[in-house]
């Protein structure tokens, strides 16, 4: 049993008279510590492919099951929940709040979860560490460079240890370099079993997963997966 | 999400924008100071009157002429129009109810009081030597009228304290002669000064016995006559005997008006109560508004923070952990507000009562905790609707927003 199963996933889009086919007839399936890219041009359905498989968006037709279970058929606070334990989201602007530490930020998923505080500052605290944010736990998303703000946002993704990471081009706000921080991060989560699902524009980016979904036009064009042994020198 | 760490999140993105929570929260004191200090002003108002009255004694009647008919007609009020004199004599027969100890006729009348080139108007008081006792009064030099038949018109007189010094300076009055308009009349006394009071105030008067009052003004009517009954549970059952005696003597008529220090206490008590319930609602309307305030500065909150939302819900947050951010945040506003509203309302009743030491505007307890409830609840039943908006926004849409 694949980790997530798209069978004839449709998702229009309705602005007035008019009608945007995001996904149509989409099927796809992805086994657990798989890394995938997703690419193709803008407009062709990535971001809404993401939010469907995230539980953020659901699908106007087709089935998606998650770990065996029928998802789309869930309640919103059913959908909550799933995303609080298995699902983490990386973004292109990092979306974090502007109010609070590094280390806040990186604690609230345990805080929705309601983790007790001791345990709370041990797994942060341990997060900051891994992600070689120990320096900067205090300060405010304002007083961090771009490659920090990713990492943080990173660190509060994998804190709750879900079982697939949805990044929609976590690297678009950065310069190459850090980008290719961010890149080598992922990888190695990826690397330790989480299923990783990377939304890019960056064909070299692309290029580095195993898997490659090529969406056009709302549909899926092409499915490409490299064979195991032939891992890129570059990886 | 513990009850603590909603309480924590709350507060940090309610001090995240001090402009905004500044003027929520003064919206909302402004609301709950008004209804402290109204109600402080009104409750004081009543509170001041009531113990005016009280200061009149517990067990007096006031009986005056004419009848006030509250409870239907009688067939008296079909058969005269004017009501027969209140005179002496009938004084003098309620003195004979068993229940009443001290009867106090008075006439009043306006006239001029002249010594030694000085003159001035005054109010003229006739009464008996029984009235300084019925009202609780003090004599500061001398003495009161002397006790003597109620139709004898002794040339004596006692004048109110500031009479005594506009008159007299620091001179003795008692035993100077005085001329109150054709009458030439002997200082017996001087009464002490009475300070503050309701109604007649005794330092400006000139007190005479009762039947020189009426010879001077050439009358054999009274203003009222001022009953003292022995105890304050004789009140009801000396009411009756007297209204009997007054029947008696008025051919079958009751044409009098009995009045008591508790029924005059009951109405002003009520219509002052009521007139501080009216302003408390008054105020209420400014808590309203400010609810109101509570609501658009909470629905901007969500605007502003839309994107945040949306990252909320995509880290798990479900929509009950939204509304209750939001909502809690909505009731701390109302409750820094209520609380500072409370200091300030304190401070205004306190000002109060500095400018007008007579006024004891303390403000009622049941408004006090009526304010801050309703304080609480307007922050949270407005606070209600941003909320819900809040936890029902759409996660997509609300990332997409920065
Ligand atoms: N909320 C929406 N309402 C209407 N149309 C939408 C909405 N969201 C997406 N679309 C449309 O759906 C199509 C797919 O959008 P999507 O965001 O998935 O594209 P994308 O592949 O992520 O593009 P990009 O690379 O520019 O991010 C586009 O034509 C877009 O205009
Ligand atoms: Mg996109």
């Amino acid at each position: 049993m694949a980790q997530i199963e798209l069978s004839g996933i449709e998702r229009i889009f309705r602005l007035g008279d008019s009608e945007v086919h995001a996904l149509r007839d989409l099927s796809v399936s992805i086994e657990a510590g798989e890394y995938v890219a997703v690419m193709g041009p803008s407009g062709s359905g990535k971001s809404t492919l993401l939010n469907l498989l995230g539980l953020l968006d659901r699908p106007d037709a087709g089935h998606y099951r998650l770990e065996g279970r029928d998802v789309t058929t869930l309640s919103a606070d059913e959908q909550a929940e799933v995303r609080r334990a298995r699902i983490g989201f990386v973004f292109q602007s990092f979306h974090l709040v502007p109010r609070l530490t590094a280390a806040e930020n990186i604690g609230l998923p345990l805080m929705l979860a309601g983790v007790a505080p001791p345990e709370r500052a041990a797994r942060v605290a341990r997060a900051l560490k891994d992600f070689g944010l120990e320096t900067r736990a205090g300060h405010r998303p304002e007083e961090l460079s771009g490659g920090q703000r990713q990492r943080v946002a990173i660190a509060r993704a994998t804190i709750m240890r879900p079982a697939m990471l949805l990044a929609d081009e976590p690297t678009g706000n950065l310069d190459r370099a850090t980008g290719q921080e961010v890149t080598a991060l992922l990888e190695a989560l990826n690397a330790g079993g989480t299923t990783l699902i990377v939304v890019t524009h960056d064909p070299s980016m692309g290029a580095r997963a195993r898997r490659q979904l090529l969406m056009e036009d709302g549909a899926l064009r092409q499915d490409v997966r490299r064979p195991e042994s032939a891992t890129p020198a570059t990886g | 999400m513990t009850p603590a760490d909603t309480l924590r999140f709350a507060s940090r993105a309610a001090l995240a924008y001090p402009v905004r929570t500044a003027l929520m929260v003064l919206a909302m004191a402004i609301g709950v100071a008004a209804v402290v200090v109204l109600t402080a002003l009104g409750d004081g108002a009543r509170r001041y009157v009531v113990g005016q009255f009280a200061s009149l004694g517990a067990n007096l009647v006031i009986v005056l002429p004419g009848r006030n008919e509250t409870g239907g007609v009688n067939a008296g009020s079909f058969v005269t129009s004017t009501p027969r004199d209140l005179t002496v004599a009938d004084a003098s027969a309620l003195l004979r109810a068993p229940l009443v100890t001290r009867v106090a006729p008075l006439s009043l009348g306006n006239s001029e009081i002249s010594v030694g080139g000085k003159l001035r108007e005054v109010l003229v008081l006739g009464t008996t030597a029984d009235y300084v006792d019925i009202r609780n009064y003090r004599v500061a030099a001398g003495q009161f009228l002397p006790r003597e038949d109620l139709g004898r018109a002794a040339a004596v007189a006692v004048i109110g304290d500031t009479l005594r010094r506009e008159l007299f300076g620091n001179e003795p009055a008692v035993g100077r002669m005085v001329r109150i308009g054709d009458h030439r009349l002997r200082l017996v006394g001087v009464m002490a000064p009475s300070g503050q009071g309701l109604g007649m105030n005794t330092d400006e008067i000139v007190i005479v016995p009762v039947a020189t009052a009426q010879a001077m003004f050439n009358t054999n009517t009274l203003f009222r006559i001022m009953v003292e009954v022995r105890s304050r549970e004789a009140i009801v059952p000396a009411q009756r005997e007297m209204e009997k005696i007054m029947r008696a003597r008025h051919e079958g008529e009751l044409d009098v008006t009995l009045i008591t220090q508790d029924a005059v206490l009951g109405t002003f008590d009520r219509i002052l109560g009521a007139l501080t319930l009216a302003v408390a609602g008054i105020a209420a309307i400014s808590l309203a508004v400010a609810g109101i305030l509570v609501m658009n500065v909470m629905l901007v909150a969500v605007t502003q923070r839309t994107g945040e939302i949306g990252l909320l819900k995509a880290l798990g947050a479900s929509g009950r952990h939204i509304r209750l951010a939001f909502l809690t945040e909505a009731a701390l506003l109302s409750l820094a507000g209520a609380f500072v509203g409370f200091a300030l309302g304190h401070l205004g009743a306190w000002g109060i009562r500095l400018t007008w030491p007579v006024l004891p505007a303390w403000p009622p307890q049941w408004a006090v905790i009526a304010a801050l409830g309703t304080a609480l609840t307007t922050g949270l039943l407005f606070g209600v609707m941003p909320a819900r908006r809040a936890a029902r926004l759409d996660p997509v849409q609300a990332l997409m927003k920065r």
